[in-house]
């Protein structure tokens, strides 16, 4: 049995498979689209259509790399406001063609940097969250690793929130929630315990949906086990989403976020 | 990371918003000194200055219950959404006793009062945040709240209005916290849908995941002057790229430059000006 701090180490070990490892083994044909637009390409996100059975989908996630030279160029899968604007433009086009949209999340957080700033992340993050909760197409989110903050947020609205069994989902890292509440960083084990960010304490609390299983000893072990146990959770839900009325898609959609914290007095 | 620097960053400001506003204006001492000009100061001159530095300009930072003072008509302001309780999600340990501690202490039930009221006759939802309340932190209730007073103004078809002041998520109720900045984005969807108009005032500071949701929504963003308004804190940002900020980072007048706000307003001319884009858009139909 892993601890919560294990899990924590096992969703961002270096040999864990990434979105592209995803994209390349569940989907039949990708084709990458770039670039927000607006400012520029943020390589920490991957996004495009691509192909799965009988279904052409939007597919975006955060890309983390597997060694310091393609941590470098990704950001270590931290986003930058282009890149969460990048991710609104293709989910917009998605809804335009009537593409579901299937999100990998993957990140340490936004990347927190001057630039950042400047082009206003907060705005980016904002406007993901307003458009998300209206697209008028199915939206599948899952947590491939860590997904910490508002930065991973930025890709988790949508109709079906699900995780992979060794994945964790954060307000911030174990380690700087110590830092703050319990002030000693080093209390980082007890935090990751005590935060709830296991996908089984997460399913408690009714913020996700679903529990991917991951092979004997973590994801990292078996890609194309892991991949497969996506893919097959992937078709089964877009078989369900996708024959929902939009109407109601969007008055669920709402529900689910709406009931989270709500107090009856 | 976000609160802990708040904390630090004007422990004179927040001694000088808590003697004064906690203790119901029972004014420990008559004097205060301004923390950015340094100039001493008789505080019922500055309270009759709307809490702004008569020598400086400074805005300190004021109590929802004085903002309401200054923004609402006179005996209009009804509050709704009272009575609400978290339910401590991650049972951490000493939270509710610590709220309720700051109940006693603040005279407001959490880091957010919303309500119905006028403003130059003109009748608004209205949500003010406090930051003499766990550093205006959004948990469970400061979301429902938002949500609350967002549906209210959808049912009854009134502008709204938030003025925020935020630490960012209230790191308690961990990833139920997270989740309130979805809800109160996706309740502002539906406003926007409804060709409703949301101005929201950005006071210092304005920092974390409450400026990553409702805050950046406004059709109008207004900001009071040099308030502190980002998504990361300001030491984050110094200990990731290991450089000095520069000088007016994350400043009113910087996100005016940048294109993220519409208007900086000053607290003397805030109710006028409000007034005047509420009068702009009365609807004919
Ligand atoms: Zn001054």
């Amino acid at each position: 049995m892993f601890t919560a701090w294990d899990k924590v180490l096992l969703a961002r070990d270096s040999k864990r498979p990434r979105t592209l490892d995803y994209i390349e083994n569940i989907f039949d044909e990708f084709i990458e689209l770039h670039g927000d637009r607006l400012f520029g390409d943020d390589k920490s996100i991957v996004g495009g259509i691509a192909r799965i059975e009988n279904y052409v989908v939007t597919v975006i996630g955060q890309q983390k790399g597997k060694t310091t030279k393609e941590n470098m160029e990704r950001n270590f899968g931290m986003t930058n406001p282009e890149g969460y604007r990048k991710a609104l433009r293709l989910m917009k086009q998605a809804e335009k063609f009537g593409r579901p949209i299937i999100t990998f999340i993957d990140t340490p957080g936004a990347y927190p940097g001057i630039g950042a700033e400047e082009r206003g992340q907060g705005e980016a993050i904002a406007k993901n969250l307003l458009e998300m909760s209206t697209l008028k197409v199915p939206i599948i989110c899952i947590v491939i690793g860590e997904g910490s903050s508002g930065g991973a947020l930025a890709l988790g609205v949508g109709d079906k929130i699900i995780m992979l069994e060794n994945s964790v989902y954060s307000i911030l890292s174990p380690e700087g929630f110590a830092s703050i509440l319990y002030k000693d960083a080093t209390k980082n084990r007890e935090a990751a315990e005590n935060m709830k960010i296991t996908a089984k304490d997460l399913k408690e609390l009714e913020i996700i949906d679903e529990i991917i299983k991951e092979p004997t000893g973590g994801s990292q072990n078996d890609i194309a086990g892991i991949t497969s146990n996506v893919k097959k959770s992937i078709i089964k839900n877009l078989n369900k989403l996708t024959k929902i009325n939009k109407d109601i898609l969007l008055e669920e959609r709402y529900e689910k976020f709406r009931k989270i914290g709500k107090i009856e007095r | 990371m976000i609160i802990d620097k708040i904390k630090k960053m004007n422990p004179e400001d927040i001694q000088f918003s808590s003697k004064n506003e906690v203790a119901g204006d029972m004014l420990v001492g008559k004097w205060v000194k301004c923390d950015a000009c340094k100039e001493i100061l008789y505080k019922e001159e500055v309270h009759k200055n709307l809490s702004v530095c008569p020598n400086c300009g400074k805005h300190f930072r004021i109590s929802s219950r004085r903002r309401i003072k200054q923004i609402i008509d006179e005996g209009t302001f009804e509050e709704i959404g009272k009575g609400l309780k978290t339910t401590n999600p991650l049972n951490f340990e000493g939270y509710e006793k610590k709220l309720e501690s700051l109940q006693e202490k603040t005279k407001i039930e959490e880091a957010v009062t919303t309500g119905i009221g006028e403003i130059e006759g003109e009748k608004v939802v209205l949500a003010v945040m406090d930051g003499n309340f766990m550093m205006g932190s959004m948990g469970s209730v400061v979301g429902e709240k938002i949500t609350l007073a967002i549906e209210t103004s959808i049912k009854l078809r009134l502008p709204l209005i938030i003025f925020c002041v935020s630490g960012g998520a209230r790191m308690q109720e961990g990833i139920i916290s997270l989740m309130q900045m979805a809800k109160t984005s996706a309740a502002l969807a539906k406003h926007n849908k409804e060709g409703l108009l949301y101005i929201s005032v950005l006071t210092d500071p304005t920092t974390g995941g409450v400026t990553a949701s409702f805050a950046m929504l406004g059709d109008i963003i207004l900001a009071e002057p040099n308030a502190l308004i980002g998504f990361a804190g300001p030491r984050v940002i110094e200990q990731t790229i290991k450089q000095q900020l520069p000088d007016g980072f994350q400043r009113s007048e910087f996100l005016l430059e940048h294109g993220f706000i519409d208007r900086i307003v000053e607290r003397k001319n805030m109710k006028t000006e409000l007034a005047n884009i509420l009068k702009l858009h009365r609807r004919c139909d």
